[in-house]
């Protein structure tokens, strides 16, 4: 008997999809890891966008994501901590979160995202 | 002008890297001064993560950046390093084979055998907001910084922002302003609740204004501020001032770095693996900010960088003298600057 592997094209599937709006419009349509976050989602693919100098550690600010106002109940509404942290940055409106801090599940399969144009530096 | 300070090594950033170099420096008999733009010493580890947990430090399963900044000041106290802090070097030019002559922002001036830059990923300044047109007002009507309250007095006052700096600011020049108006985009507060509370207080008696949104437009000529538009949730409210300070945070940028002729690609200086120099002698480049083939951004790659460099910077320093290569465990000399044996 062999081992099989899980195949990959199955497992594919189940990657949710995120939609990155740049400022100027561009759209980017990505696969997210679940279990990863939306800032390192944008990383892994180039979103030029996203700066996060902290790394992750909710400390800088500079991943700021305008959520699409659908989705924006399905994301949720930021922490006391992710709050605070939103107070340096700048742009901010009622959707806006710290894309580090949203983290990836089967329920945003097709979330949609806007990056400001300007992250503080 | 104040006196030249003369030292063996000037080593600029007091991060992790910066601080260990001391360390390594002073295993060899050569004394360091640390220059930061920070107010306190640690670097990234102090100013983005005091308490999150850093799990890859061989040898410490745990410690956050807080944690790390202190042990490492504790293993760097036998050396007595000299540390110049809230100052950025702003020039840095060779002077000798190999001497260097840096400036700083606070006047001073120092001469060093050999230069450690150390600057991770460059200064942390602060974060200017993305007002169109905020150019012509900096460092006129717009400021990041209070460096003489006196200068603010008499006047109409826009300070902006929800945490520790702008209520410390609010509550020293409302007293000496004409009139002080803190905006935030929301009416919750992250600094210390006792500001919060005398902010409040001082609002409600009358003595100042409060304005919950975000500015969007200034108004002046020749940078000289006149208005600033406030733009709230429903409302936008144009509010007379004089001066402006914002304060968002810092934000890493490289700095004057960039401008001493020193060999950078994409803002890293590429360096000799063996030493860890640029590509002027006696000019050092270690931890992040510093670049070469299979380059890894890990505190412990800065660590063993900051090793080698003082390895070559010895030479520097004593060029008479022979390096005998010792290890702290056995060697009473090295014990003995510990203070150990």
């Amino acid at each position: 008997m062999s081992l099989q592997a899980p195949s990959t094209e199955a497992n594919k599937e189940k990657m949710p999809k995120i939609t990155f709006i740049e400022h100027d419009g561009t759209a980017h349509t990505v696969e997210a890891e679940l279990g990863s976050t939306v800032m390192e989602t944008a990383l892994k693919n180039d979103i030029s966008g996203i700066v996060a100098e902290c790394g992750g550690s909710c400390t800088c600010a500079t991943c700021l994501v305008h959520v699409d106002e659908k989705w924006f109940p399905i994301v949720g509404p930021p922490s006391e901590e992710e709050n605070q942290m939103l107070d340096t940055a700048f742009e901010v409106i009622e959707t806006s979160r710290l894309s580090c801090q949203i983290k990836v599940t089967e329920a945003l399969d097709g979330l949609i995202v806007r990056t400001p144009s300007y992250q503080g530096r | 002008m104040s006196e030249t300070i003369k030292t063996d090594v000037v080593i600029i950033g007091a991060g992790p890297v910066g601080l260990f170099a001391v360390f390594e420096l002073g295993l060899l008999d050569i004394k360091a001064h640390l220059i930061d733009i920070l107010d306190k010493v640690g670097g990234q580890c102090a100013e983005l993560y005091p308490e999150k947990p850093i799990y890859d430090i061989p040898g410490i399963p745990y410690i956050t950046g807080h944690g790390l900044t202190e042990a490492l000041m504790q293993q760097i106290k036998p050396f007595n390093p000299t540390f110049h802090l809230n100052e950025m070097v702003t020039t840095l030019e060779k002077v000798g084979e190999p001497s260097f002559r840096l400036r700083t922002d606070a006047g001073k001036t120092f001469e060093a055998k050999c230069v450690v830059i150390a600057a991770g990923g460059g200064s942390f300044q602060p974060k200017r907001p993305p007002i169109q047109g905020i150019e012509p007002y900096e460092e006129k009507s717009v400021f990041y910084a209070v460096r003489k309250m006196e200068n603010f007095r008499g006047k109409n006052l826009l300070i902006v922002g929800g945490g520790d700096s702008a209520l410390d600011w609010t509550l020293n020049l409302q007293p000496i302003a004409k009139r002080l108006t803190l905006v935030h985009r929301r009416d919750e507060f992250r600094g210390a609740p006792d500001s919060v509370n005398k902010m409040r207080a001082l609002v409600a008696a009358g003595h100042m204004d409060l304005k919950i949104g975000q500015v969007t437009t200034l108004e002046g000529d020749n940078g000289q501020l006149a208005a600033a538009s406030i733009k709230g949730k429903d409302t936008v409210e144009r509010v007379e001032c004089d001066a402006m300070l914002p304060f968002f945070g810092l934000t890493m940028k490289l700095g004057p770095v960039a401008d001493w002729g020193i060999k950078m690609e994409e803002e890293l200086i590429p360096v000799d693996t063996g030493t860890f120099e640029t590509n002027i002698p006696g000019l050092f480049a270690i931890g992040d900010i510093n670049t070469y083939p299979g380059k890894l951004k890990l505190i412990l790659s800065g660590f063993h960088e900051a090793a080698l460099m003082a390895q070559q910077a010895y030479h520097y320093v004593y060029p008479e003298k022979k390096l005998v290569f010792q290890y702290t465990t056995s060697s009473t000399s090295l014990q003995k600057k510990l203070g150990v044996a």
